[in-house]
């Protein structure tokens, strides 16, 4: 299957989900299951990450910031900035599609090679709006939470490693934080994230669910949708940038 | 009763269904036997709407299924209950809940009356104390008998089984068998049966048709099909019982 089919593919899919959906009820019920599937069970991974990494940014900045001429608050500004822009959507969202994409297409994948999906089929479901719609929703919603958490521990994380190495004094760090805020960057931050949790859960979802064959199809499915899952979050990471960032 | 007329189903410009016209009547027992790769499943995937024929029609009481409308369908999908040949329960809901999830989607039911129509299905199938057990946590024997009580929980006019014995011992089949026959006969159903175990066959045919390679070679009951006089059946039934 060439690429243009497997877009095209793609396309329908996500027409179909829209096209049917099921009583309002039962998709809220999956909405808040999936919810959280994946908010709780992100939890801690995310929060692990995002203090580690803003941790190493501090003490990296640090580390290159030799001249006494510059400001040390200027550690914590680069690291807010990097932080909202950067590390927490684009990082938290790669882990995410490791975790919670290689999830959803085994899940469906496993569905789909025992017959599951067709037992829905045959009921007169429709099958992926069932499964696949209160996936996508619960991502879109959850996701952006979890990047909050991942703003405020990554920050949490170069305060600790800032202060406690020696890098930053408590007030330098928080004259930095607060020096020159643009709110801008946090909305731009909440649409890539956005962005970002649609193509996980869909594109992870498009490949579970067209799984054929066995056990070895489903893990090739896991593979394929945390692959083409990073490889969309970074292709629309440079879009967005392009596009929202003014010089 | 459903009758199908005239099928063609092709994947990759191969035919394999082709011309194939059969019926198979209300209350009774309906097999559709034949080697693996014969076109059999391909054949019930065409009757359930799971795949769709190039040609032909699949009248269900008259309803020309493969021409309805997608809400038609639906309707027509309401009255068929399904038996798949791994069971395909799901995996992340209880037994009870595998038998109570067409009644949740679909009826009007209060949660007690849900609850009271899954009882009494599991009852039918003889498996009354499992109900808060998951899937991997039962027999496939019993995994089969959960697939039976869900696909008969909206009540059906039309029961499908894929293959219902594969995978299991001698006497659960016989037990599966005999739940089907009393199922089919007692709620009037129009039952149709994929199979190629002989034993089944010749217990459960009150119609058997025999495809090969895709074409339909033969229709009768089980006291006919020994002596069909049709080759290709003969050689099938003398592979099975010799």
């Amino acid at each position: 299957m060439n690429i243009f089919t497997s877009i095209g593919r793609y396309i329908l899919f996500m027409r179909g989900l829209l096209s049917r959906p099921e009583r309002f009820s039962v998709f809220w019920e999956r909405t808040l299951h999936e919810m959280t599937a994946i908010g709780v069970g992100s939890l801690g991974i995310v929060a692990a990450i995002s203090l580690s990494v803003g941790a190493v940014t501090t003490l990296q900045t640090a580390y290159q910031l030799v001249s006494g001429i510059v400001q040390r608050s200027i550690i914590s500004t680069i690291l807010r900035d990097s932080t909202i822009l950067e590390l927490a959507p684009t990082i938290t969202c790669l882990v995410l599609a490791g975790k919670v994409g290689a999830n959803i297409a085994s899940e469906l994948g496993n569905m789909s090679v025992s017959e599951q999906i067709d037992a829905l089929d045959v009921m007169g479901v429709n099958s992926s709006s069932y499964l696949v719609l209160p996936k996508i929703v619960a991502g879109v919603l959850v996701i952006p939470l979890l990047i909050i958490v991942a703003m405020a521990m990554g920050i949490i994380g170069g305060y600790w490693a800032g202060v406690m190495g020696g890098a930053i004094t408590p007030r330098d760090f928080t004259e930095g934080i607060l020096d020159d805020f643009r709110g801008f960057t946090v909305v731009f931050s909440f649409i890539k994230t956005i962005t970002f949790a649609f193509l996980i859960t869909s594109i992870s979802s498009f490949h579970g669910y067209y799984t054929r064959g066995g056990a070895l199809e489903v893990g090739r499915s896991g593979t394929k949708a945390v692959v083409y899952s990073c490889v969309g979050i970074l292709f629309s990471d440079f879009i967005l940038a392009q596009m929202l960032l003014e010089n | 009763m459903i009758e199908i007329k005239n099928i063609y189903k092709s994947f990759n410009d191969k035919y394999v269904l082709e011309n194939v016209s059969a019926v198979f009547e209300k209350g009774k027992t309906n097999l559709v036997i034949g080697a693996s790769g014969s076109g059999k499943s391909v054949l019930m995937k065409c009757l359930v709407g799971l795949t769709d024929i190039d040609q032909g029609q699949i009248l269900y009481d008259n309803r020309d299924f493969a021409n309805l409308d997608y809400e038609a369908k639906k309707e027509v999908r309401r009255e068929i209950g399904m038996l798949f040949q791994g069971a395909a329960l799901f995996d992340s809901l209880s037994v009870e809940e595998n038998v109570g999830f067409p009644l949740k989607m679909f009826s009007k039911m209060s949660k007690s009356e849900q609850m009271d129509r899954v009882n009494f299905c599991l009852k039918c199938v003889n498996l009354e104390n499992a109900n808060k057990k998951f899937p991997s946590e039962i027999s496939g024997g019993m995994k089969k008998r959960v697939g039976i009580a869900r696909a008969i929980a909206l009540n059906p006019e039309y029961l499908f089984c894929d293959e219902p014995n594969s995978g299991l011992d001698p006497l659960t089949s016989r037990v599966i068998d005999e739940l089907i026959k009393e199922i089919t006969e007692e709620f009037s159903i129009t039952t149709i049966i994929n199979s190629h175990d002989m034993k089944t066959v010749m217990d459960l045919g009150d119609t058997i048709c025999f495809i090969h390679k895709g074409i339909m070679w033969w229709q009768g009951n089980n006291t006919q099909i020994m002596n069909s006089g049709n080759p290709e059946l003969d050689t099938f039934l003398k592979a099975y019982l010799f």
